[in-house]
């Protein structure tokens, strides 16, 4: 033995340690991988031997291996052991290694229990903290179940080191088990006043992540924290203090106006950044709420936010900016007047600082600065380099025009120039945006259309621009708006014949099946235009040259391998074809032909389909089919405009490119661009000025006397408009002070109001086109009974920390388990029934008061989950059980375990497991001797086990951890495991003790019977009508009746036994008929109507496993069957 | 709380790397090499806030992060941490690293990994921060370097002995 160790020393010595590892890795650059594998046996090797000091090194370097990316899972069990070992430097090893590497699935995990229990409870306090630590990280909910008792203990250590460990590892617990937060939370808060400030801050920090989830429960502890945040001085405890009154500000608005106060001191006294900038943010938050005054204190955050934004510290201007998008939401006028600041934190070099200010814009624009925040926009996108960036500014341009109903654009013509501007953007991701706002805009405005029409059949002319690399190229959606909208109003189009041909070139055939397939469908609409207009003309060969054409590019649509597109493409052909036949006959057609076509297309309100009546007869929520499996559902989803979904790649990520690769690929592309004949020539267009050329004033601008500008061929330049509606406007200001001179003699609808001819305000601004506005009407679907508060059964049920009321006093079933009970075999509590039936003949006393009194205080006590449910047992069953006593001549035995003729037994559903049930036993003394050493034992069944403590066979007997002396009564759980919980269940079980007189001790034998029913795996759970209606249409329920015959009591009676001994909630009562609900402890839906006429009860059943609603029928009948 | 802390170099080399949230081991070292990618792009006089990163991702999420000389610290955390703060964290974690390495370079990170895991482990403890007094840090620290140096000589003494 002495050898070994020894030799395991010496070997330890030619043992490489993390530092040679490291240093191996670092000499094997070329050949890392091969090294690490080499390694990695060693440490297998290493892990075999017996020295805990090999095995902890082992472990050590596998914890830096995991680190650079090796599964070192299957090392789990000797992670275990080093963590088991007895000195804190291995141990240490050990649960750092636990910490990196295990997680909720490894298995290993709960043979840890104990030793973590060990290590928390060590006297030396480094060994707790490592625990601590280790566990933080790894903690399962059975973990945290097992142990949270003994942490809850530790956070009243005597040392503040494990105190404030202990603590903060409590959120964790509560994250993993719900149910401890409550017991727990008495503790937590007297932490909150803990002598030690590391203390106090660790259970302010699990506090406010706690209310974070659900701020409502914490609002009791606002003058706890009130006063914590005037005494303390720890600048970290009072950020953390402020943030969370930022998260109880907007449900308490009495607390904003008290903070007011205290944080305006705060702003001023304080110098450290990060507390005033929270200070800040919090006073924004209360300004939510309580929109009255506090003017002061709102401009002073305005201000101190204008101060930090202005440093020259990036990060301050960042969080500047990112507090002002708040005050935006609630005081957008006040953020306004800091327009100059933040169009320059747009030039901002820094791209995080960009996107933020990007964010202000949007409350920031009117009517009057769209153009020319949108035009500095534009000049950003031609020299952003990321597309990311490039992208958000996109979206943002996109959002900002758009927003309200258009409600700032005056001038649509400049809109759609800037979206087709915008299509200039290579590689982006937002095709589609642009072209739904180019559909949306030439549907909604009518005035726009014969404008838009010209610059879509350019876009189209120009197609080969957007088609240069397809397959990434997510611009050609544009397509898409242009081809419909050149097909859709094709009677403004100059030149249709030109357009119908750039929709047929071959190339087409290159873009993606969803947009041929317009192309293909539109292409016809052009067609019955042209014909329409070619019909009046004496020369039909115009008109036959146009079919000719058609029916010459039509085949290659023919043969695409889209459906859509070949469909339509076959469809439209064969129609030509035949007009041609018609027009070589010349037979007019023209006419018939765009009836094919005929119709305005209105814009309709997207909630309009809500008007229309349901016809009577037709139940739309019925199912026409069988309902598809879910695989199918998916592929169901709405589509969205465009048939296809946006592929959901992830972002390209960047490639970083320095500046001269970039500007030599610029440059490269200028050359590319100079000879492509496809390519639009920057000259018209506004690229040189977005290159701010010195020469922009001095370029002639010829002065237009037009109040709607020119139609400018070609490209759109959206600079011009910046400058026409400019003019526009100065007409319309002349125009109007003409007017006023002329003592208003016409008023002009709507406008005009303002009399000063001063500085020009909003409403001055006309828009030069009108939108169709289609108002959006509230949704009809009144607030959801989503908001209804959860009792605390549902909060159970959902086991979610932040729903648990914590005002609540504390009820008994919730109390930790604690180690006692487990040795007992009930970690919690659970359901059951028991009814044991045993019985001791003689019993004298049926039932005694105080037994009675007892149950009424245990009912109390378990109002929350437990409800007690008695038997009876067969009579039979005591004959049997007296005699075996009496066969022992025994005259005096009365240790009444099971008070007769009724077995007490508690009933509790373990919630968190659906399998576990808890028999809570009460055993009575009633004789005069001393009992001892019980032993509890039950026969166990395939579907029921008792469950036993680990390492004993499934024939042992537990100890029931108390004596009995004379006259006394005490409980005991057992926790059987119950794998189907639709049929009731017996169960045969014995318990032996010692009989202690003064002169002798005998052996005594008692058996019983556990009677498991049905009833007793249901759990009283409130359900409010609605979701219970919903639960009955959902229609997986089957259902059963049972009618009840002689019933002879009234009927709240009836229900309340219901209720009482079958653990139902009466949902709703009308009448004489009540609907009632329950769930099982696996979940199982139970829903009743009882009806009673007379002395007949029926009662329809419907449940989502019929064998359980047999069984629970039956036992009701049998319930009723008895009174 | 935070998400995880990350330590790498100028080159995206990891040298520390905690997750208080489990990813597989795959999925860990696609977070280092895309938050190396996102922040060793920025220039160094920009602010230390940064969105996004796809995997950490998340809206309530940022990266905050410092460089000092050859090692990027970068700290993922969401809106329930002061973002100020942990840039102040940061700078004590550093401090603190100094003082216990005396002068701390980046060898000292590669070498002694688990020592630097150890002093971590003072400061933040499964995503919240613990403590941010630096000298109650060191305390702590030194105090469980004695307990380990005293084991080592029972060890070895009783070799000795036998």
């Amino acid at each position: 033995m002495a050898l070994k160790i020894v030799k395991g020393s010496i070997d330890r010595m030619f043992d490489k340690n993390l530092q040679d590892l490291v240093r191996g890795i670092r000499n094997h650059k070329e050949d890392e991988a091969k090294y690490i594998s080499t390694c990695i046996d060693e440490i297998k090797q290493e892990l075999k031997q017996d020295n805990i000091a090999v095995k902890a090194n082992a472990v050590c370097k596998l914890t830096y291996l995991q680190m650079l990316g090796y599964d070192v899972s299957w090392a789990a069990f000797n992670i275990v052991e080093v963590m088991s070992s007895s000195k804190f430097t291995y141990k240490r090893i050990g649960y750092l290694a636990a910490s990196q590497c295990f997680h909720e699935n490894t298995d290993v995990i709960m043979l840890t229990t104990n030793q973590i229990r060990k290590d928390l409870s060590s006297p030396n306090q480094y060994d707790t903290g490592v625990a601590l630590t280790g566990l933080s990280c790894f903690v399962t909910p059975d973990l945290a179940r097992d142990l949270a008792n003994d942490i809850m203990t530790l956070m009243s250590h005597t040392k503040p080191y494990i105190r404030k460990k202990a603590v903060l590892i409590m959120y964790k617990v509560f994250l993993k088990y719900p149910e401890s937060l409550r017991p727990a939370f008495p503790r937590l808060k007297e932490k909150l006043e803990d002598p030690d400030p590391g203390v106090q801050s660790a259970a302010v920090n699990v506090i406010c992540e706690l209310a974070r989830r659900n701020p409502k429960n914490y609002l009791s502890l606002a003058p706890l924290f009130f006063k914590l945040m005037t005494s303390s001085t720890n600048n970290w405890v009072l950020i953390k203090i402020i943030k969370l009154f930022g998260a109880l500000t907007p449900l308490e608005p009495r607390l904003g106006k008290k903070l007011i106060e205290p944080l305006t001191n705060l702003i001023h006294s304080t110098s450290a950044m990060s507390l005033l900038y929270e200070c800040v943010n919090t006073v924004i938050a209360g300004q939510y709420s309580c929109s009255v005054g506090h003017i002061k204190s709102h401009l002073l955050c305005v201000q101190k936010l204008r101060i930090l934004i202005e440093d020259s510290d990036q990060n301050l201007k960042y969080l500047g900016l990112l507090a002002m998008s708040k005050i935006l939401k609630t005081h957008p006028k006040s953020v306004q007047s800091h327009k100059d600041l933040i169009l320059q934190c747009l030039d901002d070099k820094d791209e995080s600082i960009r996107l933020r200010a990007l964010d202000l814009l949007y409350g920031m624009v009117s009517k009057k600065n769209l153009m020319e925040i949108v035009k500095k926009l534009m000049i950003h996108v031609d020299k952003a380099e990321g597309t990311t960036y490039r992208d958000e500014l996109l979206t943002k341009i996109i959002d900002i025009c758009s927003q309200s109903n258009y409600q700032y654009i005056t001038n649509f013509e400049w809109y759609i120039s800037i979206l087709v501007e915008l299509t200039r953007l290579e590689g982006t991701r937002h095709g589609h945006l642009i072209a739904s706002q180019m559909l949306d805009v030439a549907i909604r405005v009518k005035a726009i259309r014969v404008f838009a029409v010209a610059q879509m059949a350019t876009l189209l002319d120009n197609a080969h621009l957007l088609t240069g690399n397809m397959q990434r190229n997510g611009i050609c959606e544009v397509l898409y708006a242009a081809a419909w909208i050149c097909g859709e109003f094709s009677e403004h189009l100059e030149n249709p014949v030109q357009t119908l041909e750039a929709m047929l070139r071959p190339k087409v055939a290159t873009l993606p099946g969803h947009i041929q397939a317009v192309y293909v469908q539109n292409a016809a609409k052009l067609f019955a235009t042209i014909l329409k207009n070619q019909e009046g003309n004496t020369d039909s060969t115009a008109a036959q040259e146009t079919s000719q054409m058609m029916i010459d590019r039509l085949p290659l649509f023919v043969q695409s391998a889209n459906l859509e597109v070949q469909e339509r493409a076959s469809c439209i052909l064969q129609l030509v074809k035949y007009i041609q036949k018609l027009q070589q006959k010349d037979v007019e057609v023209a006419e018939e032909v765009s009836a094919l076509f005929a119709g305005e297309l209105n814009p309709v309100a997207p909630k309009a389909q809500k008007k229309v009546p349901v016809p009577e007869g037709l139940d739309l929520d019925a199912w026409i089919n069988e309902p598809p499996s879910e695989s199918e559902s998916e592929d169901e989803q709405p589509k969205a405009i465009f048939t296809k979904e946006e592929p959901k790649h992830s972002r390209p990520r960047h490639t970083e490119v320095d500046e001269k690769e970039l500007a030599r690929r610029r440059e490269a592309r200028k050359q590319e661009q100079a000879n492509n004949p496809f390519y639009i020539k920057a000259s018209p267009s506004s690229q040189k000025v977005y290159q701010e050329a010195p020469g922009v004033e001095h370029i002639p601008v010829v002065q237009i006397d037009l109040s709607v500008p020119l139609k400018v061929p070609g490209l759109p330049m959206s600079d011009q408009y910046v400058k026409l509606e400019e003019e526009r406007r100065q007409k319309e200001r002349a125009e109007k002070k003409k007017k006023e001179k002329k003592k208003r003699k016409e008023k002009r609808s709507g406008r005009g109001k303002k009399h000063d001819s001063g500085p020009e305000s909003e409403e001055d601004i006309t828009p030069a086109h009108v939108v169709d506005i289609v108002t959006e009407e509230m949704p009809e679907v009144a607030q959801e009974d989503q908001n209804r508060l959860p009792s605390p059964y549902l909060c159970r049920v959902k086991v979610c920390i932040c729903m648990f009321c914590l005002c609540r006093p504390l009820a008994d079933s919730e109390k930790l388990p604690v180690r006692s009970h487990r040795a007992a075999g009930a970690p919690k509590s659970s359901a059951e029934d028991g009814e044991a039936e045993n019985a001791t003949p003689q019993e004298p006393k049926k039932k005694s008061s105080k037994e009675k009194r007892d149950k009424k205080k245990d009912k109390e006590r378990d109002r929350k989950v437990r409800l007690r449910c008695w038997k009876h047992f067969p009579p039979s069953g005591h004959k049997s059980d007296s005699r075996s006593t009496q066969s022992e001549g025994r005259t005096v035995v009365t240790f009444l375990v099971f008070p007769l003729p009724r077995k007490v037994c508690d009933i509790q559903g373990n919630l968190q497991d659906g399998s576990q049930v808890v028999v809570s036993v009460i055993f009575e003394n009633k004789s005069d001797s001393f009992l001892k050493s019980m032993e509890f034992n039950v026969l166990d069944s395939l579907n029921s086990k008792l469950q036993r403590p680990e390492g004993s066979g499934p024939h042992d007997g537990l100890t029931v951890p108390f004596q009995l002396p004379p006259g006394v009564s005490n409980e005991a759980r057992f926790v059987f495991t119950v794998q189907s919980i639709v049929m009731p269940q017996k169960l045969k079980g014995t318990l032996t003790f010692i009989v202690k007189n003064e002169d002798s001790s005998t052996h005594e034998k008692l058996d019983f019977k556990l009677h498991f029913t049905c009833t007793s795996y249901l759990i009283t759970t409130p359900c409010y009508s609605d979701a219970f209606a919903k639960l009955l249409e959902s229609g997986d329920l089957k259902s059963s009746s049972v009618r009840l015959e002689g019933v002879n009591m009234p009927f709240h009676h009836l229900l309340a036994r219901i209720c009482f001994h079958h653990h139902f909630s009466v949902v709703e009562r009308i009448d004489s008929c009540a609907s009632m609900y329950s769930r099982s402890i696996q979940g199982h839906h139970v829903c009743l109507l009882v009806k009673t006429s007379g002395q007949t009860v029926s009662i329809d059943a419907k449940c989502d496993e019929p064998t359980l609603l047999g069984n629970v029928l039956d036992e009701i009948k049998q319930t009723f069957s008895q009174c | 709380m935070i998400k995880a802390i990350l330590i790498f170099n100028n080159h995206g080399k990891p040298r520390l790397s905690k997750f208080y949230e489990h990813y597989n081991e795959d999925t860990e070292q696609q977070i280092i090499r895309e938050t190396f990618h996102l922040v060793s792009k920025r220039d160094e006089n920009v602010c230390n806030f940064l969105e996004g990163g796809m995997l950490i991702g998340g809206s309530d999420y940022k990266l905050i992060y410092r460089h000092y000389a050859t090692l990027y610290f970068v700290f993922c955390v969401d809106s329930s941490e002061s973002e100020l703060g942990i840039l102040d964290l940061i700078q004590v974690f550093v401090e603190t690293l100094d003082k216990c390495f005396e002068n701390v370079c980046e060898l000292d990170l590669i070498f002694h990994v688990d020592k630097v895991h150890n002093i971590l482990a003072e400061m933040v403890m499964g995503g919240m921060v613990l403590e941010t007094n630096m000298n109650e840090i060191i305390t702590q620290v030194d105090a469980q370097n004695k307990m380990e140096k005293s084991e080592t000589f029972i060890f070895q003494s009783t070799r000795q002995d036998r």
